[in-house]
């Protein structure tokens, strides 16, 4: 009897895997999709997308080629600007309101009260509700441009981060800082080499979440930013449409396979980190 | 509160000679990037105007515009209904899975790996990948996916159960993982099958993770914006008998945009008083999600 359950138990366990195998083949087909498309002539992604890129429909690398020149705004500066304005803004997030929250946790002052609240309640406001006003104050404070963008995004930002430091540093116990002012240690010194080094659980995890959300963010740089001068990925795929008439697919998948490799290699290099930063970022809503 | 240790004391004394440098630069950018276009937003949607240095209070007259816009309030139940489908398909696979995923099969990580992976894809790039899917399959009955509202919403369904079932799996993963072993032995001892066990002794132990994933699911597709943008951008259009035309997938979020910055004939207050709407919704299901958890949290 024991025997023969653990035998079924076997059995179900096999069905249970092979069936998850399947759809992990159905869940790799949209990206295998774009793979595939990336080296297709135009004309036949829209007529053969299943089909493998032989024959007359092999385009090699000519659309790699045609996407990082395609309508009138060269792709690699579309990744540049990413790279730098999702660097830039995730650092001004880290350090800045790790320090802030820091404060706020410790002090309890009406003010850190009041600031705390504000963030929380930042959290539940829809981007659309601020969207209109957000970007004429930026384009009055001249914060339109790549180089000063990150300012808009520690701003809006500043209420999530803020939210799970405060969370963490009221975890931690306050002897640790305060045997580090009686030894002499001010505020500053407290904060950098005792209190930064105990946050690093949570600096991976709000710097994933951060970094996830500038990369692919669409509508605040289109809205703040110049988009003739200035273009991020998202809003370079999002305008491959209107520019060149038709738009190109071939070239299109190509440019999205180049703008997802590396999102996928970052996935796979920092697994855990990611999967667990992003649940802790759950508490969100 | 209860007791205030004197070390603590003083490094709260001297943390405040250095509040400026620990709180400027985040009080500074918070005001500029949140509550002063939030304080404008909530003025400006009382008032009527082209440039907002002209504007002039008018009273409710933009929100009672924007209720009677049709275009508006389609967009509403559109969104519920999305919301509503999208909600339950996600959840119910997103359990299902990750259910499996904790019965101790091989490959178990793999497989996390894999449903998790599209949810690092942002929204833009995703709709495209999958227009191009959807129209690779649509072409053969000669149509589109921009053609056909009833594809439309079925295909931004698909996207979105491909991109955040993992999301959601890995909440139900880890509230499964918490389900106490003892309590699943003593069921079997019991002589429960598992059925009975699933349903009796697992799902109300993870009754905390179900509700964070359905709020989620709620919010989330309530707010989504990037993926009904590429899809199909609210395509089709129909013309309404008055000559007004509506977008048939268009959903609030998207719809408040192009009140915003594509309509000629409506004003910007107009599409400020539908954002503050849309933001008193999201807000409400967000509160609703705090008042529901706060009180299950008593009960246990």
């Amino acid at each position: 009897m024991k025997q023969q359950t653990l035998a079924s138990e076997r059995r179900s366990k096999a069905i249970l895997s092979g069936v998850l195998a399947v759809i992990c083949v159905i869940y790799v087909l949209p990206v295998l999709a774009v793979v595939i498309n990336s080296f297709k002539l135009n004309t036949f992604v829209k007529t053969d997308t299943f089909a493998l890129p032989r024959g007359e429909m092999w385009a090699g690398f000519a659309n790699f080629v045609k996407g990082m020149t395609f309508g009138n705004y060269p792709f690699y500066k579309s990744v540049l600007y990413s790279v730098f304005i999702t660097v830039v803004s995730t650092f001004l997030i880290l350090l800045f309101t790790s320090m802030a929250a820091w404060y706020i946790a410790r002090v309890n002052s009406t003010f850190c009260r009041t600031l705390y609240f504000l963030c929380v309640f930042s959290m539940v406001v829809p981007f659309q509700m601020v969207m209109f006003t957000l970007s004429k104050t930026a384009d009055t404070l001249r914060l339109n441009t790549p180089w000063t963008i990150p300012v808009v995004y520690l701003g809006f930002g500043a209420g999530l981060a803020i939210f799970m430091f405060v969370g963490f540093v009221k975890s931690i116990p306050i002897e640790i800082e305060e045997a580090a002012a009686i030894d002499g240690c001010g505020p500053v010194r407290t904060f950098f080499l005792v209190v930064l080094p105990m946050l690093k659980p949570t600096l991976i995890s709000v710097g994933i979440l951060e970094i996830m959300w500038v990369w692919n963010d669409y509508l605040l740089p289109v809205l703040v930013l110049d988009i003739h001068k200035y273009r991020t990925i998202p809003i370079h795929i999002q305008y491959l449409k209107g520019s060149y008439g038709t738009v190109d697919l071939g070239a299109t998948m190509a440019l999205i396979l180049l703008s997802i490799i590396p999102v996928i290699i970052f996935y796979l290099l920092c697994q855990k980190h990611i999967i667990k930063g992003v649940a802790a970022g759950a508490v969100k809503g | 509160m209860s007791k205030k240790p004197t070390g603590g004391n003083s490094l709260r004394r001297q943390m405040r000679k250095w509040s400026p440098l620990f709180l400027a630069a985040v009080v500074a950018a918070f005001a500029i990037g949140f509550v002063w276009p939030f304080v404008q937003g909530i003025y400006l949607s009382f008032c009527k105007f082209r440039l907002i240095r002209d504007a002039e209070l008018i009273g409710f007259g933009n929100y009672l515009t924007a209720l009677q816009d049709e275009g508006f309030r389609k967009a509403f139940w559109y969104t519920a209904g999305f919301a509503i489908v999208s909600l339950v398909l996600i959840n119910v696979l997103a359990f299902a899975v990750a259910y499996a995923l904790t019965q101790g099969i091989r490959g178990s990580n793999l497989y996390r790996t894999v449903f998790f992976m599209p949810n690092l894809i942002g929204g833009i790039v995703l709709g495209y990948i999958w227009s191009m899917i959807f129209d690779g399959i649509l072409h053969r009955y000669g149509t589109s996916i921009v053609e056909n509202s009833t594809w439309g919403f079925w295909g931004l369904v698909i996207l979105v159960c491909w991109q955040q079932i993992g999301y959601m799996m890995i909440i139900y993963i880890a509230g499964l993982q918490a389900v106490p072993e003892d309590m699943l032995e003593a069921a079997k001892i019991d002589g429960a099958n598992k059925w009975q066990t699933l349903f009796k002794v697992t799902i109300p132990n993870v009754m905390p993770s179900i509700t964070i994933c359905t709020f989620l699911g709620l919010t989330n597709g309530f707010k989504l914006f990037d993926q009904n943008l590429a899809l199909t951008g609210g395509m089709p259009i129909i013309t309404m008998a008055d000559g007004t035309s509506i977008k048939t997938t268009e959903m609030l979020a998207l719809n408040i945009y192009s009140t915003f910055y594509n309509s000629k004939s409506t004003y910007p207050g107009v599409a400020q008083a539908k954002a503050v709407l849309f933001f008193l919704l999201v807000a409400g299901l967000g509160l609703a999600q705090l008042a529901y958890t706060r009180k299950r949290e008593v009960q246990q």
